[in-house]
């Protein structure tokens, strides 16, 4: 569990650059939660998601990891990052080894486990993310976009983290490596019991993969609950430069030419299903008149 | 620690000295060095102080974001200082055990110390209240005679821009990949030194793949636009002499018969 009590940060406090980047977030993050962060360039989704695993260090407030406070000084920050994984964005830019396999090995040695656990936990994460078996040899500057970021996303996986946080982890990826990506942090979510935190700029991803939604607006929470519930408020949305699925749209548009379906519909397959039964109650209310 | 290095970093502000034209401060900095190489006089470096102080105070920069850059070199200046009073030879003032320390010593010493602060705060200062874009757009124009004679001036400021423009972006780069590799359980800190260096490892490569394709991106965007050199091409903010550009150079002709007169009388 984290939780994130009265935290602020400035960038840059007493210059001319100045920022203030987090203003005020109290926040509880449960354990197994599949949490979506939204919110636009430059909101502090990136700060914040840096804050949970003790990258930078919050201005004031306090953060406390199943109970500890991170900012203790007996407090081991390594341990923090052993338990909470951070994927940042574009991970394939910092592949360094001369192979994949060496280099998702970085992290467990880093962790100090025999070189039996070592080589378990890489081949375990990279079967994870589905990496090709035959390219575990491979330089990691030879590889594809797709097969890089899942390389890369191993590397943090193979520390076996309690949390994983990631940070637009499908973008510049096409939509099939973005589906794979998708389907694959809900299966490490449901068949793990991770608690993942999965920053994007996509509405429909979000809208179809997490449980609890966190729309930060100017360094502040405009809003925090289920999908179905945040995506309501779509015109504020609207206003912080974010929006609701494109389906919800087609809902209420529908809504608004007179047929009988239930707006909060988030999915495609929701928005499938809703329409298929207002077309039915339609219809055999025209088959009794 | 990366962020201390203000060299090359530019400070917004509104006043007098980030107005003038980067020719002048160019031609001032330098005018600024030599004249704390051309003589000894401790006169001559009072009026160099008075002359820098009054620089900053009209720069508005705020004087710790100037002190910050005198960190970056610390090592440096503690290495000039221990060299220069422990072997110069000459007339002992204090010794004990094996060290003495002379005369001459304490004051190359001192000298020495006073050139290397006054030179990194004059040459920061210049920096600071010019943006790389100005600093190349006035050396280009300043060396522009020097076309005649075939030296690729236009090529070389070029060069010297996108150098500037990538220190930030690798500086950038660089506090990011720290903090990847951080977050995947890196330490820098701990260790000797052969573990340390061993540590670079993960950031250095990451950062000479990403300089390479940084470096491919804006030369394929250049040519994209049709880039091909400084013939024929205009400025779209042509530098152009204003009056306080010719008060300053007064103010620096003064400065600089100053300083010689100083070395020559006295």
């Amino acid at each position: 569990m984290i939780i994130a009590d009265g935290v602020n940060y400035v960038y840059s406090a007493g210059t001319a650059y100045e920022k203030h980047a987090l203003k005020d977030i109290n926040l509880v993050i449960n354990d197994g939660e599949f949490i979506g962060v939204i919110g636009h360039t430059g909101s502090g989704k990136s700060t914040l998601m840096q804050l949970f695993n003790g990258l930078e260090k919050a201005t004031s407030g306090s953060i406390y990891y199943n109970g500890q406070d991170i900012y203790d000084e007996d407090f081991k920050m390594k341990e923090l990052r052993n338990k909470v994984g951070l994927v940042f964005q574009y991970p394939e830019h910092q592949l360094f080894e001369t192979t994949v396999l060496e280099d998702v090995k970085f992290g467990p040695r880093n962790q100090g486990l025999s070189a039996l656990d070592v080589d378990m936990r890489a081949y375990e994460a990279l079967k994870a993310v589905n990496f090709r078996e035959e390219l575990y040899d491979a330089s990691p500057f030879e590889l594809s976009g797709g097969q890089k970021r899942r390389a890369a996303i191993a590397g943090v996986l193979a520390m076996q983290p309690e949390v994983l946080i990631l940070d637009e982890p499908t973008a510049g990826l096409d939509p099939k490596g973005r589906d794979h990506i998708l389907k694959l942090l809900s299966k490490l979510h449901e068949e793990k019991g991770i608690t993942i935190i999965l920053v994007s700029h996509s509405m429909e991803d979000v809208a179809e993969y997490v449980d609890r939604i966190i729309a930060l607006n100017d360094g502040s929470i405009a809003f925090d609950g289920a999908p179905k519930e945040v995506f309501t408020h779509y015109k504020e949305l609207e206003k912080i430069g974010l929006r609701a699925p494109q389906v919800t749209y087609v809902m209420h548009a529908l809504k608004d030419k007179g047929f009988d379906v239930d707006t909060s519909a988030i999915t495609v397959k929701e928005a499938k299903e809703e329409i298929l039964k207002a077309l039915k109650k339609k219809r055999s209310g025209e088959g009794e008149l | 620690m990366i962020r201390d290095i203000t060299i090359g970093q530019y400070y917004p502000a509104d006043s007098v000295i980030h107005k003038l034209d980067p020719r002048v401060k160019l031609l001032a900095t330098l005018v600024f060095i030599v004249s704390l190489f051309i003589t000894t006089n401790y006169i001559a470096y009072v009026v160099a102080a008075i002359f820098l102080v009054t620089m900053v105070k009209l720069s508005k920069v705020p004087l710790k974001f100037i002190l910050k850059g005198l960190k970056a070199i610390f090592m440096i200046l503690a290495l000039t200082v221990i060299f220069n009073l422990f072997l110069t030879q000459g007339e002992p003032l204090v010794s004990f055990w094996k060290i003495t320390i002379t005369k001459e010593g304490l004051r190359t010493a001192i000298l020495m110390a006073v050139r290397l602060v006054f030179l990194i705060i004059g040459s920061s200062l210049m920096t600071l209240t010019t943006t790389p874009n100005q600093l190349t757009d006035g050396m280009e124009k300043g060396l522009s005679p020097l076309k005649k004679i075939k030296v690729p001036v236009h090529e070389i400021a070029m060069m010297m821009s996108i150098a500037l423009r990538f220190i930030p972006i690798l500086l950038e780069e660089t506090d990011k990949i720290m903090k990847a590799q951080a977050a995947r359980g890196a330490d820098f800190d701990e260790g000797g030194i052969i573990k340390k260096a061993k540590s670079l490892i993960p950031i250095l490569v990451p950062l000479f793949v990403s300089a390479f394709r940084r470096a491919n991106d804006l030369a394929m965007a250049m040519e994209a636009r049709c880039y091909y050199g400084g013939d024929g091409r205009t400025k779209m903010k042509p530098l152009k002499y204003k009056g306080k550009d010719y008060v300053a150079y007064i103010i620096l002709a003064v400065y600089l018969a100053a300083i010689i007169l100083i070395a020559v009388l006295l």
